[in-house]
């Protein structure tokens, strides 16, 4: 260990940073969009979901990482599962103890975090061959690529479709529906989310060079 | 790469296992009254809504001890039964006990008007899970005064829209006993119901099978109560 290299060394931060753009779980890997489409309707849910994967992926890499050497190779995919299933479990306790309203509109969703394909992604490709510092950041990073977008389809599913930001009825305080402004209602069916999305990643690959591919 | 013994990997897994299953019995049992009182809340919001009364997870408890004023338990021949917590009662495995066997909670609200409204629980099947409720009725336990549905695992947008207001708000002012007294419960009729029925409501479009099954647990559920409500139709008169 004595070529320690500092905590955020540059390749560090790339760990944290790549996720939110170039290697964005769900708009470049398109991983976890199930749940992208389900819980997006109201931006709260969007945000609860973006902290639970955090915490569930955080931890899990940590986990993996330290006990990396000591997973046989040949369950280490049980192993990692049941890591995650744990941590699921536990973030799905602690909201239905604290944060009740949002766990009930989450519902089965808490629970499908076990499935999301990006936790397991970064288990196996990362957090298995990496130390727990860096399989820490990268999870962080990872997680929070994808609670960014999640947020930003909350955002504006909720403003175009409810009128509302947090259940803030802000449409109606600037007075936009005197002037002949509607809530759209298509914005809150999941197919919104899919084309939200879908806009998204259009912007984001027409503005950044390295994600654009030559034909 | 290492390899491991089958010994080793028994040794790992069951450490592994053993340290999991402590972390969240732990976790469980800290937790657990937490939870419990949230769904206690969640229950009198449920019994506020159908007479009615939006309540929020902070107001539930103190809106509940004003409007809420009374509750006991009734057997299906409408004799009260002692003893027991109207509160207590699980409609789900009473539903499942034979008719002469359950136990039915009556919960009474006193409305800001003087009116006193009967509210009884009911438990069903939907098409993937339980659904479940309150049925607010005026005092001639005849005209329903609210509702209030709930689900577990009903489709997003079909089924589920069993506790949407549009859905609870039709059975406003409906009746589950004919002019004759006999006990009819509400119909929930598919392409619309005739408005000038007394005993039909629009069925959800899509959610075919909740809605029979919502009809069948107001049948079933509305129906274990009838004695009581006759009886009490009796006194009134």
């Amino acid at each position: 260990m004595s070529d320690r290299e500092p905590l955020f060394s540059s390749k560090n931060i790339k760990l944290l940073t790549n996720p939110l753009n170039v290697d964005n779980p769900i708009t470049v890997q398109v991983l976890g969009i199930c749940s992208a489409l389900a819980i997006t309707v109201k931006l709260e849910p969007s945000i609860v979901m973006a902290i639970s994967v955090i915490v569930v992926l955080s931890v899990s890499n940590v986990v993996i990482s330290a006990l990396r050497k000591m997973i046989p190779p040949r369950i280490r995919i049980i192993v990692q599962l049941m890591v995650i299933a744990t941590m699921v479990i536990l973030v799905d306790q602690v909201l239905k103890a604290f944060a009740y309203e949002v766990s009930k509109q989450l519902s089965v969703f808490v629970g499908l975090i076990i499935t999301n394909c990006i936790i397991m992604g970064r288990l196996e490709a990362f957090a298995m061959s990496n130390r727990p510092w860096p399989a820490f950041l990268d999870g962080i990073g990872n997680s929070a690529g994808y609670g960014l977008i999640l947020i930003i389809v909350g955002f504006l599913r909720e403003l175009l479709g409810s009128g509302e930001i947090l259940g803030y009825p802000i449409f109606e305080k600037i007075g936009i529906y005197n002037i002949g402004y509607e809530n759209n209602g298509f914005m809150i069916l999941p197919p919104m989310a899919l084309i939200i999305i879908g806009i998204i990643i259009w912007v984001q690959r027409s503005r950044t060079k390295e994600l654009i591919e030559e034909n | 790469m290492k390899s491991f013994s089958n010994t080793y990997i028994f040794v790992f897994s069951t450490i592994m296992v053993v340290i999991v299953a402590a972390l969240l019995s732990t976790a469980a049992m800290v937790l657990q009254p937490l939870q419990e009182k949230n769904i206690e809340i969640q229950e009198k919001r449920n019994i506020l809504s159908s007479i009615r009364i939006k309540s929020s997870a902070k107001d539930a408890e103190e809106l509940y001890e004003k409007y809420i004023t009374g509750s006991f338990v009734i057997n299906t021949v409408g004799e009260k039964q002692e003893g027991v917590d109207a509160f207590e009662i699980e409609m789900g495995s009473q539903m499942r006990k034979t008719l002469e066997q359950r136990t039915l909670p009556v919960f009474i609200s006193s409305l800001e008007d003087g009116r006193k409204i009967y509210i009884v629980a009911v438990h069903g099947k939907g098409l993937w899970g339980p659904i479940y409720g309150f049925v607010a009725l005026n005092e001639d336990f005849t005209t329903i005064y609210g509702t209030n549905y709930n689900h577990d695992s009903e489709t997003p947008g079909l089924g589920a829209e069993i506790n949407t207001d549009w859905f609870g708000a039709q059975f406003a002012d409906k009746k589950i006993f004919n002019k004759n007294g006999e006990f009819i419960s509400i119909d929930l009729v598919k392409g619309g119901a005739d408005p000038e029925s007394l005993n039909e409501v629009d069925a959800i479009s899509g959610g075919t099978l909740t809605s029979d099954g919502l009809e069948k647990m107001l049948y079933d559920c509305l129906g274990s109560y009838q004695t009581y409500f006759k009886n009490q139709m009796k006194n009134n008169k």
